[in-house]
Order: C-alpha cells, then structure tokens, then sequence
C-alpha cells in the first residue's frame, strides 16, 4: 500500500506548481496567494519565501492575491493562519519549481546539474562560462508539474532573504499616494452608491418617499427592496446628500430590546446557557463539576472579569464594488474570505458560483469580520439596478459603526487554589460570551449578509453559533499554557444575542487571557510571592519562560520602584496555545484625582519560531499591543435600549497618538523552528498587563474593561472603602 | 448651486464643476484623480482627509470647493515622487511606519504641517503635531521614529 503523502499547507489543496508559482517572460517572477493583504504584511513575507526558494531578488516578485478567478481557494485570511497555510505551500512549490528550472538550465548548458550555481535568476555553469535565465527557460510557460513529497526546500541555515528584515512591498504605493486601496480604483463610468439603514437593528420601515431622493441632482437611481434602500449617482457627493435626503424621508417603527448598559455582564450570566466542560480546548457535551475547593488549600482566591462589547472601528469604513455583467457578477471586496463570500453572494443571488467572479481589493485594516462582506453585498444589490454599470458602495462613518459586528462581550469567573508553598493546586474557569463567529456562508434558508435580512424576499440570520473546534472561539485562550495539576473549564454560550457578533481580532483570547493573567498576578499576590517568578514556576516549556525572562529583563523589572501612582504589570500567554509565543510589560502611571492611566511604556518579548520577516513581526506585535490597549482603556460599544449609541469616534473613542505607549520589541529568531502567526499574540496579555500595572501602582484591581478614569475613580473610591 | 471653481493643487491650477458645498475631498479624489486623502469619518475626526490649505492643515472632508478656490492646496502627490521623494516620504518608508497605510496620507500632511512650524519638535510636540489623526493598526511607535527622522534630514 502507498504511503499517504502529506503536503504541507495549502498543497493540500492543490499541489500545482503552476497555481503558485509563474516565471514571466520579461523577467519577473508571480507568487499567487489565496491570502490578502490589510496591512499585516503578508504580502512581503510570501514574496520572501518565493524569492528565497528560487533564488531570485526579491525586487522581481510581484504577488497577486485571492482572486476567484486566478488564486487558490485559501479560504479565510484569519487566526494568524496565512505563513503556515500559503507561506509552507509557496515554500514548496517554490523549490519545486527551481528543482525543474535546474533541470532544464542543465540540458540547455549541456552540463552535470550539481555544477551549476544561480544569482538572482540566472543559471551559470562555471566550468564552461555560460548561463542562462530562468526567464529564458520557462518565460511565460507552465510548469505542468505538481509538488511532490520529494521536493526539498532549503534548509533554514542557508538563508539569505527569509528571516532578514525586508521593506514592504506594499508601503511605497500608499506613501506616494498611488491608488492602493478598493476607493482609489479608477474605473471607467463608476457609480457612487450609498446605504440607507433602519436606525435599529430591529426597525419597521413604515414609509420612505424615494422621490426625496431622486430630486438631487446626479443621482441615477433611488433603490428599495422591502427596507434594503439605497442609492447610486454620478458623483460621491449627490450619492451623499440623496443618503441624507432618502434618510430624512424615512419612518421607521423601533422597539426597546437592547439590555440595561450598566448591568450588562448581570444581563449576560443570567440568560439561557449553552453549558459546556472544556477538555484539552475543546468544547464537551459532559456535566460541569461543581467546584471543590481541595483540602490542601492553603489560599483560594475567586474573581470575575468583563470585557465590554468591542468594535473592529477602521479607520476606512467598509466598501465594495460590484458590476452585473448579464447573469454574471464581478464584486471587488476587501473581505477575508473571498472564495467563501462568493459562495455566500451565489445563494443570496440565487446563481451558480461560477457565474461570480470576486476579487481582493485592499481597504484599511480589517483586524477580523467587520462590514466588508456587507459593503460587497451591498454593492452587488446597487448594481442590480444598472446592468454593464460598475457602482462602489462606500458606507458612512455611522454605517460601520451601527452596523458591523462586533467583538462580543465577554464575563470571566476564576477560581483557584494554592498550596503551602505557594504552588497552584486547583484552577476553576468560567466564561460567558456570545459568539465570535459570524461570517456569511453558503446558506439558503439563511444568510450573513445584513442586506438579506432587510430585502423584500427576506433571509433572516443564521442562529448565532460559536466556533466550538480546538481553542476555538469564545473559549480561545481560556486553557492556560501553565502546567496545573487540575483544571476545570467551563464556557457557558450565551443564547441571546443582543448585537451582532463575530470574529474580532484574537476572538476569546483578549478577554480570557485578562482574567488568566490577571488571576495570576492575584494569587501570587495572595502568596505573597514575585509575579515573574510564580509564573515560571508554573511553565516547563522552555520557550515560554525565556519570553517572560527576556521581557523582565527588558523592562528593568523591579517591584521596589512601585508604588505611588507608578507601577510595572506583567503578562504572557502562547496565542491558542499552540502559536506564539508573547510577554509583555506595561509601565503605567496612575493620577488617583483625575482616574487617568498613562502608559508611558510597554516591552514585548516574542518567539514565533523563524521569523521570515523580523521586522513585519515587530511591527505586528506592537500594532496588536496598542490597538489592545486601546480596547483595555477606551473602548465599548456604547447603547441605550433602542439603539446603538456609539456612531464616530467621539462616541467609541479610540487611543490617540497622545496617548500611546512607546514600544521596545525583541523577537527570537528561531530559523529551525516551524514559522508561526504573529498578529493576535499580544492581544491577550495587554489587558492583564496594564491591570496588574495598575495594582502596582496603586493597589487597586481592575476587573472590568475599558478602565476609563470614571471606572478608575469609582474603583479607588470603593477600595479606599473598603480599607476603612 | 453649481458652479465653476478655479482650484491651485500642488502647484498647478485646474478649473472643475461642482455644486459649491461639494467638499473637497470629493473634488480631489473623483475629479482631480488626486487620491491621497481618504475619507474616513466627514467630521474632523480622523485625519485621513488632511491636506494643507495655504500651509494650514486642514480637513478637506469639511471644507467646501467654493472655500478651497483661490488658495494653494497640496496633497501628498504634490510633496514628492518615488523618484525624488520628500524626506517626509522617504523617513516613512525607512522606518516602515505603516500596516495598512490608509491613514498615512493623513500623517506625512500632518508631519508636514508640523516640521513647517517646528523644526526640531520634541516628543510631547509631535505626539500634539499628530493628536488629530487617528491610527488603528497601532503603527505609532514607528510613527513617531519618522517624523524624528524626518526632522534630522531636513535639518542637515
């Protein structure tokens, strides 16, 4: 029998040279990616992978990502996914398609193969002085040929370009103000269209007067399907004022249903559960133990956190573009997941998928499922209304905020136990949460799309489900990486869903990792033991520890310049435990009148095995540490009982560039160790950090975010209190 | 009402047909071609927009083409090319100051604005210089290490 052959990554899905690989006559080489682009840099990483396999300069890459058209299925750019899945695939079929290059240079050199060297593409034979180019032997041909379980990639230690901090390829556009983004595409005869929403989720349009809107002039054509409104006009600016108009000539029914924003986290613990133990990350239908606090307990500490409901808040809101062709439709969409929204765009349009053509096209960061799949579907329904005519779909400011879906609230509870020597004996966790995914899928009796829900020929939503695989949604990062000899987790799935949800960067990680690092700051407090040291001895593997040394260290850890309004908090976690490897450090400073945290500085350690791109790596992690601190200080989608309240950025205010820590960053580099996802890792510990910094400060423990100075003042006040 | 306005865009004027409350963001980015600044939030809240107005930064979501005429406006195309580009420019790329970029116009405009008036700012000057533009990748740090860079280049 045939041994079974696993390729690695995305060779799974197909293992042709040709789907990853081309050499172009003019002496450039394309990496195709199923994998998009948003910042994150993974354009530049696959493009040194391919450069390096090949042995060309990185300079003749150009990378052409997910396109239903072109690209391999990839699926969803998301969970810190794309080095191991496109990376590991690029990496073969690379050195797959230099094994055939050498091939051909040899019998067209007429010499031994093992004799020939390459520089940058050109293949030389030193004994008879002559080369030849890949570009000559394979310009704009195919390779015809697949991966195969002998191809040999290089060895980590003859690396040249991968693991060597390069430039972006995608920096130099955006810098210069070149078209780089879905809004900056010129084309031929655009339409501008604009949106109309229910003010709430749940409103009855009553009546709406489109004639308000056709009178502006440019406009082109005033939509309605049931209470999917829209509009399209010649020029962005008649496509803004006829929103406005079409707005002001709506009446809609509203009805009260949010929960009381103060007792939101009463709200969320009280409702109907889905009650699940958790075993080795994953979610089991077996009774929760009660907890049972062992006789050896030496010291039992119990606390609840609460993370509020968040928003992916880009800064460009949510656009998509889309042409009707006939029965065939081309969407443009800077979605995650262009083959999956494909398929969810042929079941809202009742059509083979074949006849949809959907193409990658950046907008500013997405950090997870905000409103691009919307904004595409959304377009796809404008330019129903003008057949052969392309319309793109910019949502408002007010769009995104209301509309998209939002990282869910979360509520912690821990338990845990010491023994005599300050040993962690028993470890008891709980969360409540509401889903973390949402994504359109290929449904017909439901849809993800909010213009579905709204059109005449309506498909409600799907019923809100969790990602209940391996460390997989609202319990991600809930089983801690330390070594406890018992452990009991339970995630309680909340069933009503007051918002729309779904996934937001790092999903469960953020707040399960507040409370898991949190609670280790307050047991080792209990025990009266070092933060860093307690932690240690709780962690066997190797790599963890050597990221809360290095941070220590880094930081000038040192608990007896605390106190007084300073103070130095400290966190780690391996990202869905099995990714990398991150500690962080944030010195902060408390002003006990005012409430207010200042966060001067902030250190990371890393570890995400090789590296491929040092400096991309650098740049993710400090990214993901301050947009978490962000969501640790400021952040909560705002809501009273019929509407949501947060709709600019005065309402959901974000970290400010007065405000953000300065950042130390060391990343080991591991070249032998397998390439691991960098974007969510620091997500998790930020929280933790920053509230265990707090407490240094000034004795005082945060377990409900954002800390606002409103928060902060109240919780001084009740342990000042509480001390008396 | 619709009109025509004489518009002076990195050194060059140009003639366009608007209605006269047409901001000019639209005008730059649909008429022009000129596609540096974004919109991000219409409401001065961002910074994406930023583009200076007689070496003002200003927000061109809210300033209207009829206020825009007659004044010298310039946008990130109008500071330099790749081939010669502004040492602003040049200091954003070698820090790599950016993850998705589309609040980088709004940055180097505000940069810009601040070098101009300040040469030699200090920490406390730039984080004020940049309070108004917003960044959501957190790409700050390496913010912050450009406009430093920047200020040494153009002071040598």
């Amino acid at each position: 029998m045939a041994e079974e052959i696993k390729l690695p990554g995305s060779l799974k899905t197909d293992a042709r040279i040709d789907s990853w690989i081309s050499i172009e006559a003019g002496g450039t080489v394309s990496i195709l990616t199923g994998k998009v682009e948003y910042g994150q840099g993974v354009m530049t990483a696959v493009a040194q992978v391919g450069a390096e396999e090949l042995d060309v300069a990185l300079a003749r890459i150009r990378v052409k990502m997910a396109d239903t058209g072109v690209t391999v299925d990839e699926k969803l750019t998301a969970g810190s996914g794309s080095i191991e899945e496109s990376g590991a695939a690029i990496r073969y079929a690379a050195a797959a398609a230099r094994a055939i290059l050498m091939d051909k240079a040899a019998a067209a050199l007429a010499v031994p193969r093992d004799t020939l060297v390459v520089e940058d593409g050109t293949v030389k034979s030193p004994a008879t002085n002559r080369q030849v180019t890949y570009w000559d032997l394979m310009g704009g041909r195919t390779f015809d040929a697949e991966v195969t379980a002998d191809t040999k990639p290089k060895s980590p230690g003859d690396y040249r370009i991968v693991g060597h901090a390069a430039p972006r390829l995608d920096i130099p556009a955006k810098v210069f103000g070149e078209p780089a983004f879905i809004q900056d595409m010129a084309v031929t005869g655009l339409l501008h269209g604009r949106v109309v929403r229910p003010p709430s989720y749940e409103a009855k349009l009553r009546s709406a007067d489109l004639d308000a809107a056709r009178k502006i002039a440019g406009v082109v054509e005033v939509v309605r399907d049931g209470a999917f409104l829209g509009v399209i006009a010649e020029s962005e600016a008649a496509a803004v004022k006829a929103r406005a108009a079409l707005a002001a000539a709506c009446r809609w029914e509203e009805v009260a249903k949010y929960p009381n924003e103060d007792s939101l986290y009463d709200w969320m613990t009280s409702q109907e559960c889905e009650d699940r133990l958790v075993e080795g990350g994953i979610p089991v239908d077996k009774p929760i133990p009660d907890i049972v606090t062992p006789s050896g307990a030496a010291h039992t500490v119990e606390a609840i956190y609460a993370r509020p409901f968040q928003s992916h808040a880009s800064i460009g809101p949510s656009a998509g573009m889309a042409r009707w062709d006939g029965d065939e439709l081309t969407v443009w969409a800077h979605s995650q997941g262009i083959y999956p929204l494909r398929a969810a765009l042929a079941c809202a349009f009742d059509c083979p998928k074949e006849k949809i053509r959907c193409v990658h096209a950046e907008n500013a960061g997405v950090y997870g499922h905000n409103g691009a799949d919307d904004a595409a579907m959304d377009a796809a329904m404008l330019a129903r209304a003008v057949p052969g005519r392309t319309v793109r779909v910019q949502w408002m400011r007010d769009d995104e905020f209301k509309w998209e879906p939002y990282g869910s609230g979360m509520v912690m509870a821990a338990q845990a136990s010491l023994d005599a020597a300050g040993n962690i004996i028993d470890w008891n966790f709980d969360v409540w949460s509401n889903a973390h995914a949402g994504r359109p899928r290929a449904k017909k009796e439901t849809a993800g799309f909010i213009a579905c829900w709204h059109r005449e020929n309506m498909t409600p939503p799907p019923r809100p489900a969790d990602n209940d695989g391996k460390d997989g949604g609202a319990h991600r990062g809930a089983r801690p990486y330390y070594d406890f000899p018992k452990t009991r987790i339970a995630k309680h799935f909340v069933k009503p869903h007051p918002f729309r949800v779904s996934s937001l960067r790092a999903l469960g990680t953020f707040g399960n990792i507040f409370a898991v690092e949190s609670m280790m700051d307050e047991l080792a407090i209990e025990a009266g033991l070092d933060l860093v040291e307690f932690r240690l001895r709780h962690l066997k593997d190797a790599r963890a520890r050597a990221v809360l040394e290095k941070v220590a260290a880094m930081a000038d850890w040192n608990p007896a310049r605390w106190g007084n309004g300073k103070g130095q908090g400290i966190a780690f976690n391996r990202y869905k435990n099995s990714k990398c490897y991150a500690a962080v450090v944030f010195n902060v400073e408390v002003i006990e009148a005012t409430g207010a945290i200042r966060t001067p500085k902030a250190f990371i350690a890393a570890d995400a095995g090789l590296s491929i791109n040092p400096d991309g790596v650098a740049n993710q992690l400090e990214g993901g540490l301050i947009q978490a601190a962000s969501w640790t200080l400021k952040e909560a989608v705002r809501f009273d009982p019929v509407r949501i309240t947060s709709v600019d950025w005065e309402t959901y205010p974000i970290l400010t560039f007065r405000e953000v820590p300065e950042i130390e960053t060391f990343v080991f580099q591991r070249e032998t160790e397998k390439a691991m996802g960098v974007g969510e890792a620091t997500q998790g510990p930020t929280p933790a950090a920053i509230a265990n910094a707090v407490y240094a400060a000034i004795g005082v423990r945060l377990r409900e975010i954002p800390f606002t100075p409103e928060r902060v003042r109240k919780m001084i006040s009740e342990a000042r209190a509480a001390r008396r | 009402m619709s009109g025509e306005f004489k518009l002076a865009v990195n050194g060059r004027t140009h003639t366009v047909k608007a209605e006269a409350d047409t901001p000019l963001l639209y005008v730059l980015r649909n008429d022009l071609g000129l596609v540096s600044p974004k919109y991000g939030c219409g409401a001065e809240q961002c910074g994406a927009c930023n583009v200076l107005i007689d070496g003002d930064k200003a927000f061109s979501c809210s300033v209207s083409v009829k206020d825009a005429a007659g004044k010298q406006i310039t946008t990130l195309e109008g500071l330099g090319t790749p081939e010669q580009p502004h040492p602003i420019q040049a200091a954003f790329i070698a820090e790599q100051a950016a993850q998705c970029g589309y609040c980088t116009s709004g940055l180097i405009i505000a940069t810009k604005a601040l070098l101009d008036r300040n040469p030699n700012p200090d920490m406390e000057a730039i984080r004020l210089g940049l309070q108004d533009n917003l960044c959501r990748c957190g790409a700050h740090s390496r913010v912050f290490r450009a406009v430093r860079r920047a200020a040494r280049e153009l002071a040598r």
